[in-house]
């Protein structure tokens, strides 16, 4: 196949992250230097993300049988990239400043080469039109935060998050991989576009094919935590490194999440067998259990971490709907989402910075934040209301198209699991949020440095709040861009 | 262009009091009282000026008193629409009332963080109009569940802490949890509405006007109106569903009772009238015995239990329940003298429990006790008062001449033709309401006193709150007409609705 300028155009955003890639390794090679390292990273992330407007205007474009550009690969790729550049803020702030008197002991700059790997996975990740492409994409997004989850090694808890994330993934690799043979075995085709036709033009799909499916989605679901396949998730987030674990719960499930979307759409393996069945009960049972479980957690990370779990059994509502708003349904909450959890983890990183040995994650360490830091307490506050879906956020937003897609498909099911967990939900959110304006106690360990209003990290981190605020206010702009980014089917 | 003022000025008057924090506690309570003397103005003068013989009404062009529209998120419909009628203006000038007293009778309580508590105040009642004035679905429930986070902040961070087991915190989370989750009972009703509107007319609206029109089969329509009571029923409350009441009240600061007992608990009635009703009339009229029997069951049940209270507030929580059961009779029994009267009740449950609200603040101020087994012969020991609560508590069992006795009449002599039985059941509830008053006088303010020491007096500005809350009332009580006059409109609107399913249903059966 012949690449020409549109080709190359279209793989600009992928193209100028992996060069950021190289640049930031030589300047790591050529002199350490954090404030280097992490402007050079900066300063590509954005170039990535403004690479994304001309790409657009070259889209649907076919880039090898691995990657398909059009206007979703886009949308998405912008939302990885937007989380990347607000992950890398964090990590600068997380990591420490220029003395090396405060702050991580160990080398400090390879962080941002593990990120921007991770982020070039996604973006891989979200343009798949192929199972090749996607495995690639995946790999390339879980290999390096395995490396990101233990950066803390000299600490044990995140030493062991590492390990256990390394395992589970590959677990669940191998689930993915099985599947996919299966898959080709019954086919003969990797595209996606590919197996869906020889599918539907068997009728029924066959046994062989759904347990194919089946395999596959159960891969997919350990990189998306859901129940059953969530008990990494509590223990990595609360071992990682705070900005990590937003890394995790946001950009990484996001391109995981699109690219399950694709898969479902192009090609509908699903349609008359028992994966649906299956699907509604893991979306049933990651509502349940993650919000029940999420009540008990005294950690806030921990309890983050339920919380995804559950935001993503929402997800799959839309995703079981598949018809209508469903797709502009996912668009818009994990748009939603992604603000929204960057907003909560940024708080915790912000909290627990700079680094000095464990972040700042016990529910406690947060009461009465409101009369010490009252502005950072309001982020907070609007990113638990958003979590819970509360109108004037943008989590509302989201909940409400999810809400429509599923009464749209008469998911009555679904739709009563979705109230029952909002309605658990609410209960630990509103705890949170209490915790911060009760009376103070006497203990203060961690706090946010006084003028973390003033720094790249907490800058990124008010944009988020007001954005939050304000889509929930006035959506039009977002659902505009989501209505635009739907998938387009090639032909195979 | 009016409408949207009523709702902002509010939400920035919240703002400023926040920001005003900076110059000392006493600015806030200023700006807050101007901020809501200043709805209570607006809202009298629309009332005084406005046309509300122009009510919607089915048939014909919906009819506004005043409107105001502008598109809000055009992907899905949805726009900004305003509407005013009777019944809406006498619940916002209520509202603009009650507001100002909420702001007065926090005067002395609030102490801390006076700014902020400011901030919620205002933000619950600007919420409070938005539900009043909105006729987008959409923006009707935006409203509905926005009010929820400033109320839960200010039961959880200003409430008292009750006795064991009832901290204020958990009665904050019961009641924002109730009204969270039957609210989004309510949100797949409207989504299903609107998506069945959309099958049929490709036309995707969230517009009360356009949504009215809808086709609907006759079981789909019975379920969404299920959706919609669930969760009318909750803010009612409604027995079976009522539990958080007593305890979000209890805990409550005075400024959060009045609210929740004078207005919010309306919004439930008002979201009855204005969409339950007109959007499901054949569904309705269906479930209309239910509903009145469920308000049957809760006249009884609330006033037995407002018997057996001990905690003054938790009993005047109780009584609310059953006051609101005469106002579910009459929104069901489909005869406009009942609905009118239920208007006059929601005012005059709105003054009198309020009144009542703000004297168990006072009595709490100076006692430190809501517990009625510490009180008793405070008649001596404190003038006024006593002689006011009295007076409250005839009001509230219905005393002629208070307007809750109208209310209550127009209410039972309206349905009696409807639903006979049920209105002889009910007016027997009466009889359990002088109980419950008259055991709160006894219990409270005469018998053995615990103490002889003498209680500080109520100050001109307590004084002069309870006096005018009394003076209205009475005004309610023997002039009711500028009320029934402005309701009459939109309340033949609902009747005619409700009224034409009824016929229809008959001629079924």
């Amino acid at each position: 196949m012949e690449l020409t300028t549109q080709h190359f155009i279209a793989l600009l955003p992928l193209l100028v992250t992996c060069t950021t890639i190289v640049v930031v390794m030589l300047a790591i090679a050529w002199k350490r230097n954090h404030a280097m390292a992490f402007v050079l990273s900066v300063l590509g992330l954005n170039l990535a993300l403004l690479s994304v407007i001309p790409a657009v205007g070259v889209t649907p474009i076919q880039v090898t049988p691995l990657l398909l550009i059009d206007k979703f690969a886009c949308y998405y790729m912008a939302l990885v990239l937007a989380a990347t550049l607000a992950c890398t803020t964090l990590i600068h702030a997380y990591l420490g400043g220029e003395s090396g008197k405060q702050g991580y002991p160990g080398n400090r700059e390879e962080l941002y080469l593990l990120i921007l790997l991770s982020a070039a996975g996604g973006l891989v990740l979200v343009s798949a039109q192929h199972l090749a492409g996607l495995f690639i994409g995946l790999e390339l997004l879980s290999v390096p935060t395995f490396g990101m989850i233990a950066y803390a090694f000299f600490n044990k808890r995140s030493l062991e998050a590492g390990i256990k994330y390394m395992v589970l993934s590959a677990a669940g690799s191998a689930f993915l991989l099985f599947g996919m043979a299966l898959l080709y075995a019954e086919s003969g085709s990797l595209s996606f576009a590919g197996i869906g036709a020889k599918l539907a033009a068997d009728g029924l799909p066959s046994l062989i094919a759904q347990v194919g499916m089946g395999m596959m989605l159960i891969g997919l679901a350990f990189k998306l935590s859901l129940v059953p396949f969530h008990l990494w998730t509590p223990d990595v987030y609360e071992g990682a490194p705070a900005p990590v674990a937003a890394f995790l719960a946001t950009a990484s499930k996001v391109a995981v999440f699109a690219v399950l979307l694709r898969l479902y759409q192009l090609s509908p393996v699903t349609t008359g067998g028992w994966l649906n069945d299956l699907l509604t009960v893991l979306a049933i049972a990651s509502i349940l259990f993650g919000n029940l479980l999420a009540l008990l957690q005294s950690n806030l990370k921990r309890l983050l971490g339920y919380s995804s779990i559950a935001h993503f059994g929402y997800l799959l509502i839309a995703l079981i709907a598949s018809k209508g708003l469903a797709e502009e349904a996912i668009g818009v909450y994990l748009a939603t989402y992604l603000l929204t959890s960057l907003g909560a983890f940024g708080v915790i990183t912000l909290m627990s910075t700079p680094y000095s040995g464990r972040d700042a994650d016990a529910l406690y360490e947060y009461r009465g934040l409101f009369w010490r830091r009252p502005y950072l307490t309001a982020v907070l506050t609007v990113m638990m209301l958003s979590l819970a879906g509360i109108p004037l956020t943008a989590g509302f937003i989201g909940k409400f198209y999810v809400i429509a897609a599923g009464v749209e498909s008469q998911q009555w099911l679904l739709l009563g699991a979705l109230v029952l967990g909002s309605a658990v939900g609410v209960y630990y959110y509103l705890r949170v949020m209490v915790t911060m304006f009760l009376a103070e106690p006497n203990l203060k360990r961690h706090d946010a440095p006084f003028n973390w209003g003033q720094r790249a990290g907490g800058i990124m981190l008010l944009v988020v709040a007001l954005l939050a605020f304000f889509l929930g206010v006035y959506p039009q702009p977002l659902l505009e861009l989501v209505q635009q980014a739907a998938l387009v089917a090639v032909a195979p | 262009m009016i409408l949207p003022w009523l709702i902002l000025i509010p939400f920035i008057g919240g703002l400023l009091c926040w920001q005003g924090e900076r110059f000392g506690n006493t600015l806030p309570r200023w700006i807050a009282l101007l901020t809501m003397g200043l709805l209570f103005g607006l809202g009298l003068w629309l009332w005084a000026t406005a046309d509300f013989a122009l009510a919607p009404a089915p048939g014909a062009e919906l009819a506004w008193a005043a409107e105001f529209k502008v598109q809000w998120i055009e992907r899905l419909g949805i726009s900004i629409h305003l509407g005013l009628d009777g019944l809406s203006v006498l619940m916002i000038a209520l509202t603009g009332l009650l507001g100002v007293l909420s702001v007065l009778c926090s005067w002395n309580e609030i102490q801390n963080r006076v700014g902020f508590f400011h901030l919620n105040l205002m933000w619950i009642l600007g919420g409070v109009v938005g539900v009043f004035l909105a006729i987008d679905l959409f923006l009707f429930f935006f409203f509905w569940e926005m009010m929820l986070v400033p109320m839960y902040f200010l039961i959880a961070l200003w409430g008292h802490s009750g006795s064991k087991g009832h901290s204020r915190i958990n009665a904050a989370t019961k009641f924002f949890i109730f009204t969270q989750a039957s609210g989004l009972i309510m949100l797949v009703a409207i989504l299903a509405l609107v998506l069945i509107n959309y099958n049929a007319t490709g036309m995707l609206t969230f517009n009360y006007e356009d949504l009215l029109k809808t086709d609907l089969p006759a079981g789909t329509e019975y379920v969404l109106m299920l959706g919609f009571f669930a969760a009318f029923a909750v803010k009612f409350p409604v027995v079976p569903v009522h539990s958080w009441l007593p305890d979000a009240h209890a805990q409550a600061p005075t400024a959060g009772s009045v609210d929740l007992a004078g207005i919010l608990l309306k919004t439930a009635a008002y979201g009855l009238m204005r969409f339950a009703i007109p959007l499901f009339p054949n569904a309705s009229a269906e479930f209309a015995p239910i509903a009145m029997w469920l308000g049957v069951f809760a006249i009884a049940y609330g006033a037995f239990l407002s018997f057996a209270q001990t905690d003054i507030k938790r009993l005047v929580a109780y009584s609310s329940v059953s006051h609101m059961g005469f106002v579910l009779i009459a929104i069901y029994s489909g005869s406009q003298i009942a609905l009118q009267g239920a208007v006059v009740q929601m005012m005059a449950h709105g003054l009198s429990a309020a009144a009542l609200f703000i004297l168990c603040g006072q009595l709490y101020e100076r006692l430190h006790t809501r517990d009625m087994r510490e009180m008793g012969g405070i008649w001596a020991r404190l003038p006024w008062l006593p002689a006011v609560s009295l007076f409250f508590a005839a009001a509230a069992l219905g005393l002629p001449g208070t307007g809750n006795f109208v209310g209550e009449f127009l209410i039972l002599i309206g349905s009696f033709p409807a639903a006979p039985w049920v209105v002889v059941l009910a007016a027997c509830g009466l009889v359990l309401g002088s109980v419950y008053s008259l055991a709160m006088i006894h219990r409270a303010y005469f018998g053995p006193a615990k103490s002889d020491a003498p209680l500080q007096a109520l100050k001109a500005r307590e004084l002069y709150m309870v006096l005018g809350l009394a003076v209205l009332l009475i005004l309610l009580g023997v002039y009711p007409q500028p009320v029934l006059d402005t309701s009459a409109a939109s309340m033949h609107g609902v009747q005619q609705w409700f009224s034409g399913a009824l016929t229809q249903l008959a001629s079924v059966r």
